[in-house]
């Protein structure tokens, strides 16, 4: 009873699907949405950590802290753009964001 | 080895559990409240696989930081939630096929005899260039020499995420009265008095113009 990489790459893939899941169950929350990108993140993150112990290679855990990093980034632009959205628009339901006819 | 084993297994299950709630979760705050679950039970996996340095990171900075964010933003706007979950039961079939279908070809890969065949997560042997040292020495050897520039320029990234998140939330209120430091030290008494000749009896009437 070895905990293994594959066990730790299997935990990604699920926590991966979820974050897929989540964007498509909740279509109309932009909330929600930011908040699954950030489950796949961090499935992303738990297989870096897991190649870079079974590899016995560090760079996996540092490119791990700059998906962090990035992911910070994304976390604060997406929530500024959401609050600016809000105070325009009162709602925040992705099917009112066609302003720019995309 | 049994009790690592076992701690996988409880700390793996409870992240899998609290991200399902993420998203099933009726009240967005709940959701937060479980994305902040799910990330302890990821720091505790990263512990057991022997990032510890990247456990304390995403504790402190993730969870500290970017989860209160989140709660912040989603207590402070004023959204009717329930109307938010109209399209749920809509897009279920269509999410459920992509995500079972994802999660499948995943699982191929994850589980196939191809990656790394049988490689044992052996934490206690130390990375072959970093004998003797601990896991934060050994990441900040590396990240302040090897990966000088990126570092740099993830700090960048950060700097301009913080400029564009306070540009795009701060308004000017034109109601607002503000000091203007210039003006009030500018202001003398030729502009700030004016002198009025009143006849007796007649009040200030349509001459106040200023």
């Amino acid at each position: 009873m070895e905990i293994g990489i594959n066990h730790y790459l299997g935990l990604g893939a699920i926590l991966f699907a979820l974050g897929v899941f989540g964007v498509f169950l909740n279509r109309k929350n932009v909330i929600i949405i930011l908040m699954s990108v950030e489950l796949m993140l961090l499935a992303v993150n738990i297989n870096f950590v897991a190649f870079s112990a079974a590899l016995h290679d560090l760079m996996g855990q540092v490119f791990t802290m700059f998906v962090l990093t990035v992911a910070a980034a994304e976390a604060a632009i997406g929530l500024a753009i959401l609050v600016v959205y809000f105070r325009n628009r009162g709602s925040i339901e992705v099917e009112d964001i066609n302003q720019m006819r995309g | 080895m049994i009790w690592t084993a076992f701690a996988f297994y409880v700390f793996a299950f409870f992240t899998v559990f609290a991200a399902v709630m993420v998203i099933f979760a009726r009240n967005p705050v709940h959701s937060v409240l479980y994305l902040i679950l799910a990330f302890f039970n990821a720091a505790a996996l990263f512990l057991l696989a022997g990032a510890e340095f990247l456990a304390l990171l995403l504790l402190i900075v993730y969870v500290g930081a970017v989860m209160v964010l989140f709660l912040f933003v989603v207590m402070m706007l004023d959204i009717d939630f329930v109307a938010l979950r109209e399209g749920f039961a809509r897009y279920l079939p269509i999410g459920l096929i992509i995500g079972l279908l994802l999660i499948a070809e995943l699982m191929v890969v994850a589980t196939s005899a191809s990656v790394l065949p049988g490689a044992p997560l052996d934490v206690a042997l130390p990375f072959a260039k970093f004998i003797g040292m601990d896991n934060t020495q050994a990441l900040g050897t590396v990240l302040y020499t090897d990966f000088v520039y990126p570092f740099q320029i993830a700090g960048l990234i950060l700097l301009v995420a913080m400029i564009g998140a306070i540009v795009l939330t701060l308004r000017h209120r034109p109601d607002a009265r503000r000091q203007k430091i210039g003006e009030q030290v500018r202001r003398d008494p030729a502009r700030a008095v004016r002198l009025v000749h009143l006849a007796p009896g007649e009040g200030l009437g349509q001459t106040e113009s200023d």
